[in-house]
C-alpha cells in the first residue's frame, strides 16, 4: 500500500506528535481506569518510568525482541503497583496517592544515581522499534477492552464504588480487590506506553517520569471526564496538541495543565466529555436514575 | 565521627519535624492532604533571600517575616481552593487533586518568574564560626536551626495543649460539626490552621535553604517525599508521631548518607513508608485507621 505524497511527509513531519498522541492516550487510560473506581493514583509517570527503562534495557542488553521486550515490560511496573497497592488500598484514598507521589520521586532519584540507568544522562541509542501502527493498535485495543468492562457488571461496580464505596461494598462488591485490579492494570498500559515511548524517542531520562509529568497525566484525565473511556483520552490529546501552539513556553505549559486541573476540579467536575455508558435497556435505566 | 553524623543528624530532623508538624497539622485539623505546603516551604525559602539579599534584612528578622509571609500565602491559597470542596462526598480526593493542580501551576510560575537555578543567601547572613564540643563541631547555621526548630515547635505545643484557642482548634480536628454547635468559629479556626501550617512550612523553607544554602523554586517538591514519610510514620494528624518521627528520618538520612551512599537518602526514606505502610498503617504512633464511611 502507498501513501499519498503530502500524507506521507504529513506523517513524516508530525511523526514524534503522532507519536506522542497515541502514547499519551494510553496514559491517559491508564489513569483512568484509577479513577474510574474512585482512587488515585499519581504512580502513572512511575509505572511509564519503569515500563521505559527495563524495556530499553532488555532490547539494548538482552536483544531481545520487542513482541517479548513490550509484555516484559509491564513486570516491573506491576510489581511495583503490588508493592504499594496491597497495602494502601484497603486505607483511605490518600494513602495510595501520597505514595505512589513518594514512588516517583524515589525512582527518579533512583534513575539518577544508579549508573547501570544512564544517571543524569539517561540511555541513549534505544533502537526506534516501535511502529505508529503498533502504538495505535495498542491504543485501540485498550479502548475497546475497557469500554467492554465498562459496559459489563464489572463496570457497573466501578462506578458503584466510586460513588459511594461503602454502600458498594455492602452491595456485595470487593472494594479492594477491584482497587487492586485496577492499580494493575493501570500499570500494564503505563508500562506498555513508557515501553514505546522509549523505542520512538532513542532517547530516556530520569526527569521525563517525575512530578510534572504525573500531574500532566492526571489533567488528561481531569479535562476529558472520566466517565467512560473516550473522555480521558479526548482530554490527552487535546493537551498534547495545545501546547504545540505555545512550544516556547514549556514552563507555562505545564502551569496552564496545573490550572487546568485546578478548574476542572472545582467548576468541571464531570470533565468536558461526561456522558456516561449506557448499559441497560433505556427503560431500566430510567428507572434507576 | 558517629557523634558528630548523630548531631548533623538531629538537626536535620529538627527542620523535617517542624516542617512535617505543619503538614500533620493540616491534615488533623482541615483533614486534607494539602500540596501546595510544599510551596510554602519555597516560598519561605524565597522570601527569607529577598529580605536578606534585597532590604539587606538581619536573618533573625527575615526569618519571622518569611514564616509570617508563607502563612498569609497559604491562607490565601486555601481560601481560594478548599472551602467550596468540603462538603462534596469525594472532598478527600478532589482537594488532594485540586492542591496537586495549583502546586504544579505555582512552581512553573515561580520557576518562569525567577528561573530555575540555585541560589545562595549572601555571605555573612550567617556567621561561618562553629564551636567545638567534645570534638563535634556546630556551626552558627545549625545553632541557629536547633534554637528556632525548638522555640518553634515549643510555641506550637503550649498553643495547642494550654491555651482556649489550642483547645478550639482541637476540638475543631475532633469533630468539626459539633465544635461549631459549641459556638467555635470554625472557618476562622480553619484559617488560622493555615497561616500556623504555612508559617511552619515557611520556616522551615528558610531554615534548610540556611543548611544546605541552596534555593531554587521547586525544593518544597522534594520536600514533600519527608513530609510524607514523617506523616505517615507518625501517624496522620499526630503531632507529637511527625516530631518523633521527624527527628528519626533526619537522623537515619544523615547516617545513610554518612555510612552507606548519599544517593541512598531518597531509597531509604521510601523504604520505611512502604515498610509501615505494610506493617503498621496507622502510623507508629497512631489510633487504628481505616474506610470511613
Amino acid at each position: 500500500m502507498t501513501l499519498p505524497a503530502w500524507l506521507d511527509d504529513l506523517l513524516w513531519t508530525y511523526q514524534t506528535l503522532i507519536h506522542s498522541l497515541g502514547i499519551n492516550g494510553l496514559l491517559a487510560l491508564a489513569m483512568y481506569v484509577v479513577l474510574a473506581c474512585g482512587q488515585l493514583s499519581l504512580g502513572q509517570a512511575a509505572f511509564m518510568g519503569l515500563g521505559a527503562y527495563s524495556g530499553a534495557l532488555l532490547t539494548m542488553k538482552a536483544g531481545l525482541p520487542f513482541y517479548l521486550v513490550l509484555p516484559a515490560s509491564c513486570v516491573a511496573p506491576v510489581a511495583f503497583a503490588l508493592i504499594i497497592g496491597v497495602p494502601t488500598l484497603r486505607l483511605s484514598g490518600v494513602y495510595l496517592a501520597i505514595a505512589t507521589i513518594g514512588l516517583g520521586e524515589v525512582l527518579r532519584s533512583a534513575y539518577l544515581n544508579i549508573d547501570a540507568l544512564g544517571g543524569a544522562l539517561g540511555l541513549n541509542g534505544i533502537p526506534e522499534r516501535a511502529e505508529t501502527w503498533m502504538i495505535f493498535a495498542l491504543l485501540a485495543l485498550s479502548l475497546t477492552a475497557l469500554v467492554l468492562v465498562g459496559r459489563s457488571r464489572f463496570g457497573r461496580a466501578m462506578e458503584a464504588m466510586r460513588e459511594d464505596p461503602t454502600a458498594a461494598a455492602a452491595m456485595g462488591i470487593d472494594v479492594a480487590r477491584y482497587h487492586l485490579a485496577a492499580l494493575v492494570t493501570s500499570a500494564v498500559l503505563a508500562g506498555i506506553a513508557g515501553c514505546l515511548a522509549a523505542h520512538q524517542s532513542s532517547f530516556i531520562g530520569p526527569n521525563e517520569y517525575g512530578f510534572e509529568p504525573a500531574v500532566t497525566i492526571l489533567s488528561f484525565a481531569l479535562l476529558g471526564g472520566i466517565g467512560n473511556p473516550f473522555a480521558p483520552i479526548a482530554g490527552a490529546w487535546f493537551l498534547t496538541l495545545l501546547p504545540e501552539l505555545m512550544r516556547d513556553l514549556p514552563e507555562l505549559r505545564l502551569a496552564l495543565n496545573g490550572i487546568i486541573i485546578v478548574l476542572a476540579v472545582l467548576f468541571l467536575p464531570h470533565g468536558l466529555l461526561g456522558w456516561r455508558m449506557r448499559r441497560t435497556p433505556e427503560k431500566l435505566a430510567g428507572g434507576a436514575r | 565521627m558517629l557523634a558528630q553524623q548523630l548531631v548533623n543528624g538531629v538537626l536535620l530532623g529538627a527542620t523535617y519535624a517542624l516542617f512535617a508538624l505543619g503538614f500533620t497539622l493540616m491534615f488533623g485539623v482541615l483533614r486534607v492532604i494539602n500540596l501546595t505546603y510544599g510551596f510554602t516551604f519555597s516560598a519561605g525559602a524565597f522570601i527569607a533571600l529577598a529580605l536578606t539579599r534585597q532590604v539587606g534584612l538581619n536573618i533573625a528578622l527575615a526569618l519571622p517575616l518569611a514564616a509570617l509571609g508563607s502563612g498569609l500565602i497559604a491562607v490565601l491559597l486555601d481560601s481560594l481552593l478548599l472551602p467550596r470542596l468540603r462538603r462534596r462526598p469525594s472532598a478527600e480526593l478532589d482537594s488532594l487533586m485540586v492542591t496537586l493542580g495549583a502546586v504544579l501551576a505555582l512552581y512553573s510560575l515561580m520557576t518562569a518568574w525567577l528561573g530555575p537555578d540555585i541560589r545562595r543567601f549572601p555571605p555573612g547572613t550567617i556567621s561561618a564560626t562553629a564551636i567545638e564540643l567534645a570534638g563535634v563541631r556546630v556551626t552558627a547555621a545549625q545553632g541557629l536551626i536547633l534554637a528556632a526548630s525548638l522555640l518553634l515547635v515549643g510555641l506550637l505545643m503550649a498553643l495547642m495543649t494550654t491555651t482556649k484557642l489550642g483547645l478550639a482548634i482541637r476540638a475543631v480536628a475532633e469533630k468539626p460539626d459539633a465544635a461549631g454547635l459549641m459556638g467555635i468559629n470554625t472557618p476562622r479556626i480553619a484559617h488560622l490552621v493555615s497561616l500556623l501550617s504555612g508559617a511552619l512550612g515557611g520556616a522551615g523553607g528558610v531554615l534548610i535553604g540556611l543548611n544546605f544554602n541552596a534555593i531554587q523554586p521547586y525544593m518544597g517538591e522534594s520536600m514533600m517525599l519527608r513530609g510524607f514519610v514523617v506523616i505517615i510514620v507518625g501517624g496522620m494528624g499526630d503531632m507529637r508521631g511527625a516530631l518523633i518521627a521527624g527527628l528519626a528520618l533526619g537522623i537515619i538520612e544523615v547516617l545513610t548518607a554518612g555510612y552507606i551512599d548519599s544517593s541512598l537518602k531518597e531509597m531509604v526514606a521510601f523504604a520505611i513508608l512502604v515498610a509501615v505502610l505494610w506493617t503498621r498503617p496507622q502510623g507508629l504512633f497512631g489510633r487504628a485507621v481505616g474506610q470511613r464511611a
